[in-house]
Protein backbone atom coordinates (compact mmCIF):
# COMPACT_ATOMS: atom_id res chain seq x y z
CA UNK A 1 0.00 0.00 0.00
CA UNK A 2 1.64 3.27 -1.02
CA UNK A 3 1.87 6.00 1.60
CA UNK A 4 -0.33 9.07 1.67
CA UNK A 5 2.42 11.23 0.11
CA UNK A 6 2.94 8.93 -2.86
CA UNK A 7 -0.80 8.54 -3.49
CA UNK A 8 -1.38 12.28 -3.32
CA UNK A 9 1.62 13.08 -5.54
CA UNK A 10 0.43 10.62 -8.17
CA UNK A 11 -3.12 11.95 -7.90
CA UNK A 12 -1.78 15.45 -8.59
CA UNK A 13 -0.57 14.28 -12.01
CA UNK A 14 -3.97 12.74 -12.71
CA UNK A 15 -5.81 15.90 -11.67
CA UNK A 16 -3.77 18.30 -13.83
CA UNK A 17 -1.76 16.38 -16.42
CA UNK A 18 -1.33 19.42 -18.70
CA UNK A 19 0.19 21.48 -15.93
CA UNK A 20 2.52 18.65 -14.90
CA UNK A 21 3.62 18.24 -18.51
CA UNK A 22 4.30 21.97 -18.84
CA UNK A 23 6.44 21.93 -15.70
CA UNK A 24 8.33 18.84 -16.78
CA UNK A 25 8.90 20.27 -20.26
CA UNK A 26 10.24 23.56 -18.93
CA UNK A 27 12.71 21.72 -16.71
CA UNK A 28 13.49 19.42 -19.62
CA UNK A 29 14.31 22.35 -21.92
CA UNK A 30 16.48 24.12 -19.36
CA UNK A 31 18.44 20.93 -18.74
CA UNK A 32 18.58 20.28 -22.49
CA UNK A 33 20.50 23.55 -22.90
CA UNK A 34 22.88 22.45 -20.15
CA UNK A 35 23.06 18.95 -21.63
CA UNK A 36 24.00 20.21 -25.08
CA UNK A 37 26.75 22.35 -23.65
CA UNK A 38 27.90 19.47 -21.47
CA UNK A 39 28.13 17.33 -24.60
CA UNK A 40 30.14 20.02 -26.42
CA UNK A 41 32.39 20.68 -23.43
CA UNK A 42 33.03 16.98 -22.97
CA UNK A 43 33.98 16.53 -26.62
CA UNK A 44 36.22 19.60 -26.61
CA UNK A 45 37.91 18.03 -23.56
CA UNK A 46 38.34 14.70 -25.31
CA UNK A 47 39.86 16.48 -28.33
CA UNK A 48 42.08 18.61 -26.12
CA UNK A 49 43.40 15.53 -24.35
CA UNK A 50 44.23 13.82 -27.63
CA UNK A 51 45.93 17.00 -28.85
CA UNK A 52 47.80 17.26 -25.59
CA UNK A 53 49.17 13.77 -26.17
CA UNK A 54 50.63 15.02 -29.42
CA UNK A 55 51.98 18.22 -28.00
CA UNK A 56 55.56 18.60 -29.11
CA UNK A 57 58.07 21.33 -29.67
CA UNK A 58 59.99 21.45 -32.93
CA UNK A 59 63.28 23.34 -33.20
CA UNK A 60 64.41 24.00 -36.79
CA UNK A 61 68.18 23.99 -37.11
CA UNK A 62 70.49 26.14 -39.20
CA UNK A 63 72.01 24.33 -42.17
CA UNK A 64 75.53 25.05 -40.89
CA UNK A 65 75.10 23.28 -37.56
CA UNK A 66 78.00 20.97 -36.71
CA UNK A 67 77.65 17.40 -35.49
CA UNK A 68 79.11 18.42 -32.10
CA UNK A 69 76.59 21.26 -31.73
CA UNK A 70 73.74 18.94 -32.62
CA UNK A 71 74.97 16.45 -30.04
CA UNK A 72 75.21 19.18 -27.40
CA UNK A 73 71.72 20.46 -28.14
CA UNK A 74 70.15 17.00 -27.99
CA UNK A 75 71.86 16.13 -24.72
CA UNK A 76 70.90 19.47 -23.15
CA UNK A 77 67.28 19.20 -24.16
CA UNK A 78 67.03 15.59 -22.99
CA UNK A 79 68.09 16.72 -19.53
CA UNK A 80 65.14 19.16 -19.22
CA UNK A 81 62.69 17.78 -16.61
CA UNK A 82 59.71 18.47 -18.92
CA UNK A 83 61.12 16.43 -21.79
CA UNK A 84 60.36 12.80 -22.45
CA UNK A 85 62.06 12.16 -25.77
CA UNK A 86 64.11 13.98 -28.41
CA UNK A 87 64.25 12.89 -32.05
CA UNK A 88 66.53 14.30 -34.70
CA UNK A 89 65.01 14.75 -38.16
CA UNK A 90 67.68 15.34 -40.83
CA UNK A 91 67.12 17.46 -43.95
CA UNK A 92 66.85 14.26 -45.97
CA UNK A 93 64.27 12.75 -43.58
CA UNK A 94 62.30 16.00 -43.61
CA UNK A 95 62.11 15.88 -47.38
CA UNK A 96 61.11 12.22 -47.41
CA UNK A 97 58.35 12.92 -44.86
CA UNK A 98 57.15 15.91 -46.85
CA UNK A 99 56.98 13.86 -50.02
CA UNK A 100 55.02 11.16 -48.23
CA UNK A 101 52.57 13.52 -46.59
CA UNK A 102 52.08 15.90 -49.48
CA UNK A 103 51.85 13.47 -52.39
CA UNK A 104 50.35 15.99 -54.78
CA UNK A 105 53.50 18.12 -54.52
CA UNK A 106 55.85 15.16 -55.08
CA UNK A 107 56.84 16.45 -58.53
CA UNK A 108 57.69 19.87 -57.18
CA UNK A 109 59.93 18.31 -54.55
CA UNK A 110 61.65 16.00 -57.10
CA UNK A 111 62.37 18.89 -59.43
CA UNK A 112 64.14 20.88 -56.76
CA UNK A 113 67.88 21.21 -57.19
CA UNK A 114 68.52 21.58 -53.51
CA UNK A 115 66.63 20.53 -50.37
CA UNK A 116 65.01 23.66 -48.89
CA UNK A 117 63.72 21.92 -45.77
CA UNK A 118 65.68 22.44 -42.56
CA UNK A 119 66.80 19.70 -40.23
CA UNK A 120 65.02 19.74 -36.88
CA UNK A 121 64.77 18.12 -33.51
CA UNK A 122 61.32 17.11 -32.29
CA UNK A 123 60.76 17.19 -28.54
CA UNK A 124 58.05 15.10 -26.91
CA UNK A 125 56.84 16.40 -23.57
CA UNK A 126 56.29 14.26 -20.48
CA UNK A 127 52.52 13.78 -19.88
CA UNK A 128 52.47 15.94 -16.74
CA UNK A 129 54.04 18.85 -18.67
CA UNK A 130 51.72 18.86 -21.69
CA UNK A 131 50.27 22.26 -20.92
CA UNK A 132 50.73 25.57 -22.73
CA UNK A 133 53.03 27.02 -20.04
CA UNK A 134 55.54 24.13 -19.96
CA UNK A 135 55.57 23.91 -23.77
CA UNK A 136 56.31 27.63 -24.03
CA UNK A 137 59.10 27.35 -21.42
CA UNK A 138 60.88 24.55 -23.28
CA UNK A 139 60.39 26.33 -26.61
CA UNK A 140 61.91 29.55 -25.30
CA UNK A 141 64.93 27.74 -23.80
CA UNK A 142 65.63 25.99 -27.11
CA UNK A 143 65.35 29.27 -28.98
CA UNK A 144 68.31 30.58 -26.98
CA UNK A 145 70.78 28.30 -28.84
CA UNK A 146 72.40 30.29 -31.69
CA UNK A 147 72.25 27.36 -34.15
CA UNK A 148 68.49 27.05 -33.68
CA UNK A 149 66.79 28.91 -36.48
CA UNK A 150 63.19 28.83 -35.23
CA UNK A 151 61.04 27.08 -32.63
CA UNK A 152 57.44 26.06 -33.26
CA UNK A 153 54.91 24.88 -30.76
CA UNK A 154 51.20 25.26 -31.38
CA UNK A 155 50.93 27.64 -28.44
CA UNK A 156 48.31 29.96 -29.82
CA UNK A 157 45.76 27.47 -30.90
CA UNK A 158 46.18 25.40 -27.73
CA UNK A 159 45.36 28.58 -25.84
CA UNK A 160 42.41 29.29 -28.13
CA UNK A 161 40.90 25.86 -27.54
CA UNK A 162 41.22 26.36 -23.79
CA UNK A 163 39.51 29.75 -24.13
CA UNK A 164 36.77 28.28 -26.30
CA UNK A 165 36.07 25.65 -23.67
CA UNK A 166 35.84 28.28 -20.94
CA UNK A 167 33.54 30.40 -23.10
CA UNK A 168 31.30 27.38 -23.75
CA UNK A 169 31.10 26.74 -20.02
CA UNK A 170 30.14 30.34 -19.29
CA UNK A 171 27.46 30.43 -22.00
CA UNK A 172 26.04 27.13 -20.71
CA UNK A 173 25.96 28.46 -17.16
CA UNK A 174 24.17 31.70 -18.14
CA UNK A 175 21.60 30.13 -20.50
CA UNK A 176 21.09 27.15 -18.20
CA UNK A 177 20.48 29.43 -15.22
CA UNK A 178 17.98 31.52 -17.20
CA UNK A 179 16.07 28.42 -18.25
CA UNK A 180 16.27 26.98 -14.74
CA UNK A 181 14.72 30.17 -13.32
CA UNK A 182 11.85 29.89 -15.82
CA UNK A 183 11.41 26.24 -14.84
CA UNK A 184 11.39 27.13 -11.13
CA UNK A 185 8.74 29.80 -11.74
CA UNK A 186 6.53 27.42 -13.72
CA UNK A 187 6.85 24.61 -11.17
CA UNK A 188 6.26 27.13 -8.39
CA UNK A 189 3.03 28.21 -10.08
CA UNK A 190 1.96 24.61 -10.59
CA UNK A 191 2.49 23.85 -6.92
CA UNK A 192 0.70 27.04 -5.94
CA UNK A 193 -2.32 26.03 -8.02
CA UNK A 194 -2.21 22.56 -6.50
CA UNK A 195 -2.14 24.12 -3.03
CA UNK A 196 -5.14 26.30 -3.93
CA UNK A 197 -7.02 23.33 -5.39
CA UNK A 198 -6.48 21.40 -2.17
CA UNK A 199 -7.12 24.34 0.12
CA UNK A 200 -9.99 22.65 1.95
CA UNK A 201 -7.97 19.52 2.59
CA UNK A 202 -5.02 21.53 3.85
CA UNK A 203 -7.23 23.50 6.24
CA UNK A 204 -8.71 20.27 7.58
CA UNK A 205 -5.28 18.68 7.86
CA UNK A 206 -4.12 21.64 9.95
CA UNK A 207 -7.35 21.47 11.95
CA UNK A 208 -6.87 17.88 13.02
CA UNK A 209 -3.16 18.24 13.77
CA UNK A 210 -1.29 17.12 10.64
CA UNK A 211 2.35 18.23 10.83
CA UNK A 212 3.82 20.72 8.34
CA UNK A 213 6.03 17.95 6.99
CA UNK A 214 3.07 15.68 6.37
CA UNK A 215 1.23 18.42 4.47
CA UNK A 216 4.31 19.41 2.48
CA UNK A 217 5.56 15.96 1.51
CA UNK A 218 3.11 15.17 -1.32
CA UNK A 219 3.80 18.56 -2.94
CA UNK A 220 7.57 18.12 -2.60
CA UNK A 221 7.34 14.62 -4.02
CA UNK A 222 5.25 15.98 -6.90
CA UNK A 223 7.94 18.59 -7.63
CA UNK A 224 10.69 15.98 -7.43
CA UNK A 225 8.90 13.59 -9.80
CA UNK A 226 8.12 16.44 -12.23
CA UNK A 227 11.80 17.39 -12.14
CA UNK A 228 12.93 13.80 -12.74
CA UNK A 229 10.60 13.54 -15.75
CA UNK A 230 12.07 16.83 -16.99
CA UNK A 231 15.57 15.44 -16.48
CA UNK A 232 14.72 12.31 -18.49
CA UNK A 233 13.21 14.48 -21.23
CA UNK A 234 16.42 16.54 -21.35
CA UNK A 235 18.41 13.32 -21.59
CA UNK A 236 16.29 12.14 -24.53
CA UNK A 237 16.56 15.52 -26.29
CA UNK A 238 20.32 15.70 -25.77
CA UNK A 239 20.79 12.14 -26.96
CA UNK A 240 18.61 12.91 -29.99
CA UNK A 241 20.77 15.94 -30.79
CA UNK A 242 23.86 13.77 -30.34
CA UNK A 243 22.54 11.16 -32.81
CA UNK A 244 21.71 13.84 -35.38
CA UNK A 245 25.09 15.58 -35.18
CA UNK A 246 27.35 12.58 -34.60
CA UNK A 247 28.74 11.23 -37.87
CA UNK A 248 26.91 13.67 -40.10
CA UNK A 249 28.56 16.94 -39.02
CA UNK A 250 31.38 15.86 -36.73
CA UNK A 251 32.33 12.75 -34.79
CA UNK A 252 31.22 13.06 -31.19
CA UNK A 253 31.63 10.97 -28.08
CA UNK A 254 28.64 10.48 -25.72
CA UNK A 255 29.18 11.85 -22.21
CA UNK A 256 29.99 9.45 -19.31
CA UNK A 257 27.07 7.71 -17.57
CA UNK A 258 27.77 9.57 -14.33
CA UNK A 259 27.08 12.86 -16.15
CA UNK A 260 23.71 11.67 -17.48
CA UNK A 261 22.71 10.38 -14.03
CA UNK A 262 23.75 13.70 -12.49
CA UNK A 263 21.72 15.58 -15.13
CA UNK A 264 18.52 13.63 -14.47
CA UNK A 265 19.01 13.98 -10.72
CA UNK A 266 19.59 17.72 -11.18
CA UNK A 267 16.09 17.85 -12.70
CA UNK A 268 14.65 16.19 -9.61
CA UNK A 269 16.48 18.56 -7.28
CA UNK A 270 15.38 21.57 -9.33
CA UNK A 271 11.75 20.41 -9.05
CA UNK A 272 12.12 19.78 -5.33
CA UNK A 273 13.62 23.24 -4.75
CA UNK A 274 10.90 24.94 -6.81
CA UNK A 275 8.17 23.17 -4.81
CA UNK A 276 9.86 23.95 -1.53
CA UNK A 277 10.13 27.67 -2.32
CA UNK A 278 6.54 27.86 -3.52
CA UNK A 279 5.24 26.01 -0.45
CA UNK A 280 7.10 28.29 1.92
CA UNK A 281 5.26 31.24 0.45
CA UNK A 282 1.79 29.77 -0.03
CA UNK A 283 1.26 27.17 2.67
CA UNK A 284 2.04 29.50 5.53
CA UNK A 285 -1.22 31.39 5.00
CA UNK A 286 -3.27 28.41 6.16
CA UNK A 287 -2.86 28.63 9.89
CA UNK B 1 -6.16 23.40 31.90
CA UNK B 2 -6.98 26.34 29.61
CA UNK B 3 -5.82 29.71 30.84
CA UNK B 4 -5.96 33.09 29.15
CA UNK B 5 -3.84 35.62 31.01
CA UNK B 6 -4.30 39.31 30.15
CA UNK B 7 -4.68 38.51 26.49
CA UNK B 8 -4.82 41.24 23.86
CA UNK B 9 -5.31 40.57 20.19
CA UNK B 10 -4.85 43.29 17.62
CA UNK B 11 -5.31 43.02 13.87
CA UNK B 12 -3.47 45.39 11.56
CA UNK B 13 -6.61 46.58 9.82
CA UNK B 14 -9.52 46.09 12.19
CA UNK B 15 -7.70 47.07 15.39
CA UNK B 16 -8.15 45.55 18.86
CA UNK B 17 -10.26 42.38 18.84
CA UNK B 18 -9.55 41.36 22.44
CA UNK B 19 -8.72 43.57 25.39
CA UNK B 20 -7.19 42.17 28.54
CA UNK B 21 -9.09 38.87 28.47
CA UNK B 22 -8.37 36.44 31.31
CA UNK B 23 -10.18 33.27 32.37
CA UNK B 24 -9.43 29.74 33.46
CA UNK B 25 -11.39 26.78 32.09
CA UNK B 26 -11.00 23.76 34.30
CA UNK B 27 -10.77 20.13 33.29
CA UNK B 28 -14.16 18.79 32.18
CA UNK B 29 -15.83 22.20 32.54
CA UNK B 30 -18.55 23.44 30.16
CA UNK B 31 -18.60 27.12 29.22
CA UNK B 32 -20.64 29.17 26.80
CA UNK B 33 -19.06 32.24 25.25
CA UNK B 34 -21.72 34.75 24.33
CA UNK B 35 -21.81 38.26 22.97
CA UNK B 36 -22.81 40.13 19.83
CA UNK B 37 -21.12 39.56 16.47
CA UNK B 38 -17.60 40.96 16.46
CA UNK B 39 -17.31 40.76 20.25
CA UNK B 40 -14.29 38.43 19.95
CA UNK B 41 -15.86 34.98 20.57
CA UNK B 42 -14.24 33.31 17.57
CA UNK B 43 -10.94 35.04 18.29
CA UNK B 44 -10.86 33.44 21.75
CA UNK B 45 -11.44 29.99 20.22
CA UNK B 46 -8.80 30.56 17.54
CA UNK B 47 -6.28 31.58 20.18
CA UNK B 48 -6.95 28.41 22.19
CA UNK B 49 -6.59 26.38 18.99
CA UNK B 50 -3.30 28.27 18.40
CA UNK B 51 -4.41 29.25 14.93
CA UNK B 52 -3.40 32.73 16.04
CA UNK B 53 -0.99 34.18 18.56
CA UNK B 54 -2.00 36.81 21.12
CA UNK B 55 -0.56 40.29 20.54
CA UNK B 56 0.07 40.49 24.27
CA UNK B 57 -0.57 38.21 27.25
CA UNK B 58 -0.42 34.43 27.31
CA UNK B 59 -2.62 31.51 26.31
CA UNK B 60 -1.99 28.19 28.07
CA UNK B 61 -3.58 24.98 26.83
CA UNK B 62 -2.93 21.61 28.40
CA UNK B 63 0.73 22.28 29.18
CA UNK B 64 1.43 24.34 26.07
CA UNK B 65 2.01 28.09 26.28
CA UNK B 66 1.60 30.59 23.45
CA UNK B 67 4.69 32.37 24.79
CA UNK B 68 6.97 29.37 24.24
CA UNK B 69 5.08 27.65 21.43
CA UNK B 70 7.01 26.73 18.31
CA UNK B 71 5.29 26.20 14.99
CA UNK B 72 6.20 22.53 15.03
CA UNK B 73 4.45 22.05 18.40
CA UNK B 74 1.10 23.25 17.04
CA UNK B 75 0.06 19.91 15.43
CA UNK B 76 0.57 18.08 18.76
CA UNK B 77 -1.57 20.64 20.56
CA UNK B 78 -4.29 20.36 17.89
CA UNK B 79 -4.59 16.67 18.66
CA UNK B 80 -5.60 17.61 22.20
CA UNK B 81 -8.07 20.29 21.11
CA UNK B 82 -11.07 19.33 18.98
CA UNK B 83 -12.69 22.08 16.93
CA UNK B 84 -16.06 22.32 15.20
CA UNK B 85 -17.46 25.16 13.10
CA UNK B 86 -20.79 26.42 11.93
CA UNK B 87 -19.87 25.67 8.30
CA UNK B 88 -18.88 22.01 8.97
CA UNK B 89 -15.77 21.90 6.74
CA UNK B 90 -16.14 18.38 5.41
CA UNK B 91 -14.49 17.15 2.21
CA UNK B 92 -17.30 17.00 -0.37
CA UNK B 93 -15.68 14.25 -2.45
CA UNK B 94 -15.37 11.76 0.41
CA UNK B 95 -17.90 9.74 2.33
CA UNK B 96 -18.59 10.30 6.02
CA UNK B 97 -16.32 7.37 6.93
CA UNK B 98 -13.59 8.56 4.54
CA UNK B 99 -13.71 12.06 6.03
CA UNK B 100 -12.93 10.55 9.42
CA UNK B 101 -10.34 8.16 8.00
CA UNK B 102 -8.65 11.09 6.26
CA UNK B 103 -8.43 13.05 9.50
CA UNK B 104 -6.98 10.02 11.28
CA UNK B 105 -4.52 9.27 8.52
CA UNK B 106 -3.17 12.81 8.14
CA UNK B 107 -2.67 13.18 11.85
CA UNK B 108 -0.49 10.12 12.01
CA UNK B 109 -2.80 7.25 13.03
CA UNK B 110 -1.67 3.72 12.17
CA UNK B 111 -3.45 2.25 9.15
CA UNK B 112 -4.46 -0.85 11.07
CA UNK B 113 -6.28 1.24 13.67
CA UNK B 114 -8.16 3.54 11.32
CA UNK B 115 -11.08 1.32 10.28
CA UNK B 116 -12.04 0.27 13.78
CA UNK B 117 -11.72 3.77 15.14
CA UNK B 118 -13.88 5.24 12.35
CA UNK B 119 -16.65 2.74 13.13
CA UNK B 120 -16.44 3.47 16.83
CA UNK B 121 -16.64 7.25 16.24
CA UNK B 122 -19.57 6.91 13.83
CA UNK B 123 -21.42 4.82 16.43
CA UNK B 124 -20.61 7.38 19.13
CA UNK B 125 -22.31 10.16 17.13
CA UNK B 126 -25.19 7.87 16.12
CA UNK B 127 -24.35 7.65 12.41
CA UNK B 128 -23.00 4.11 12.01
CA UNK B 129 -25.61 3.47 9.31
CA UNK B 130 -24.56 6.54 7.28
CA UNK B 131 -20.86 5.65 6.93
CA UNK B 132 -21.00 5.47 3.13
CA UNK B 133 -22.96 8.68 2.58
CA UNK B 134 -21.38 11.77 1.01
CA UNK B 135 -21.78 15.10 2.83
CA UNK B 136 -24.43 16.34 0.38
CA UNK B 137 -26.50 13.23 1.12
CA UNK B 138 -26.45 14.05 4.84
CA UNK B 139 -28.67 16.55 6.63
CA UNK B 140 -27.07 19.56 8.31
CA UNK B 141 -27.40 17.90 11.70
CA UNK B 142 -25.79 14.71 10.42
CA UNK B 143 -22.93 16.66 8.86
CA UNK B 144 -22.29 18.45 12.14
CA UNK B 145 -22.23 15.09 13.93
CA UNK B 146 -19.56 13.87 11.49
CA UNK B 147 -17.59 17.04 12.20
CA UNK B 148 -17.89 16.34 15.94
CA UNK B 149 -16.75 12.76 15.41
CA UNK B 150 -13.76 14.19 13.55
CA UNK B 151 -13.04 16.58 16.41
CA UNK B 152 -13.02 13.62 18.81
CA UNK B 153 -10.61 11.37 16.90
CA UNK B 154 -7.70 12.06 19.24
CA UNK B 155 -9.75 12.04 22.46
CA UNK B 156 -9.21 15.76 23.02
CA UNK B 157 -9.14 17.39 26.45
CA UNK B 158 -11.37 20.16 25.18
CA UNK B 159 -13.92 20.58 22.41
CA UNK B 160 -14.11 24.09 20.93
CA UNK B 161 -17.39 24.76 19.14
CA UNK B 162 -17.89 27.95 17.14
CA UNK B 163 -21.65 28.42 16.66
CA UNK B 164 -22.06 24.68 16.01
CA UNK B 165 -25.84 24.94 15.61
CA UNK B 166 -25.82 28.21 13.67
CA UNK B 167 -26.89 26.52 10.44
CA UNK B 168 -29.28 23.93 11.90
CA UNK B 169 -33.02 23.80 12.48
CA UNK B 170 -34.37 23.40 15.99
CA UNK B 171 -34.62 19.63 16.01
CA UNK B 172 -31.17 19.08 14.55
CA UNK B 173 -29.78 21.69 16.96
CA UNK B 174 -31.19 19.83 19.93
CA UNK B 175 -29.62 16.58 18.72
CA UNK B 176 -26.22 18.18 18.21
CA UNK B 177 -26.34 19.94 21.57
CA UNK B 178 -27.27 16.69 23.31
CA UNK B 179 -24.25 15.12 21.67
CA UNK B 180 -22.03 17.97 22.90
CA UNK B 181 -23.37 17.42 26.45
CA UNK B 182 -22.65 13.68 26.12
CA UNK B 183 -19.11 14.44 25.10
CA UNK B 184 -18.78 16.79 28.08
CA UNK B 185 -20.19 14.26 30.50
CA UNK B 186 -17.54 11.76 29.44
CA UNK B 187 -14.89 14.19 30.73
CA UNK B 188 -14.06 16.43 27.79
CA UNK B 189 -14.19 20.16 28.56
CA UNK B 190 -16.36 22.19 26.18
CA UNK B 191 -16.14 25.82 25.16
CA UNK B 192 -18.99 26.82 22.91
CA UNK B 193 -19.53 30.17 21.25
CA UNK B 194 -23.20 30.85 20.61
CA UNK B 195 -25.79 33.51 19.83
CA UNK B 196 -28.58 31.39 21.28
CA UNK B 197 -29.36 33.09 24.59
CA UNK B 198 -32.43 30.90 25.07
CA UNK B 199 -30.21 27.83 25.11
CA UNK B 200 -27.81 29.52 27.55
CA UNK B 201 -30.70 30.36 29.88
CA UNK B 202 -32.06 26.82 29.70
CA UNK B 203 -28.73 25.29 30.71
CA UNK B 204 -27.95 27.69 33.52
CA UNK B 205 -25.78 25.10 35.26
CA UNK B 206 -23.04 25.81 32.72
CA UNK B 207 -20.57 28.64 32.98
CA UNK B 208 -21.19 31.74 30.86
CA UNK B 209 -18.50 34.14 29.67
CA UNK B 210 -19.86 37.24 27.99
CA UNK B 211 -17.77 39.38 25.68
CA UNK B 212 -18.49 42.87 24.39
CA UNK B 213 -16.14 44.79 22.13
CA UNK B 214 -13.30 42.40 22.90
CA UNK B 215 -13.54 42.52 26.69
CA UNK B 216 -15.11 40.13 29.21
CA UNK B 217 -18.13 41.90 30.70
CA UNK B 218 -19.51 38.93 32.61
CA UNK B 219 -18.10 35.58 33.77
CA UNK B 220 -20.34 33.39 35.90
CA UNK B 221 -17.33 31.25 36.86
CA UNK B 222 -15.26 34.15 38.16
CA UNK B 223 -16.42 36.35 41.00
CA UNK B 224 -13.76 38.95 40.13
CA UNK B 225 -15.10 39.55 36.63
CA UNK B 226 -16.17 43.02 35.70
CA UNK B 227 -19.86 43.48 35.80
Amino acid sequence: MPSHSVREAVAAFRRAPGLALLSATSIGLSLFVLGTFALVTYNVDVTLRSIERRVEVVAYLRDDISAAQLELLQNDVRSFPEVENVTHVSKFEAMREAMQQLEEFRDVFTDLEMNPLPASIEVQMRPEYRDPEAVARVGELMGLYPFVEDVRYGREWVNKIFQLRRLGGAVAAILGTAFAIVAILIIGTTVRMAVLARREEIIIMRLVGATDGFIRRPFLLEGFITGLIGGLLALLLTYGAFLVVDGSLIDLEWVPTAWTAAGVLAGGILGLAASGMSLRRHLISYA
Amino acid sequence: MIKLINVYKEYPRSGLALKNVSFHLKKGEFAFIIGPSGAGKSTVLHLIHMAEQPSDGEVRVSGYSSARMKRRDVPRLRRRVGMVFQDFRLLRDRTAADNLAFALEVSGAKRSEIKGKVQRLLAQVGLAARAGAYPEELSGGEQQRIVMARALIHDPVVLLADEPMGNLDERASRGVFDLIRDINSSGTAVMMATHDLELVRRYSQYRVIELAEGAIVYDSGNSNAES
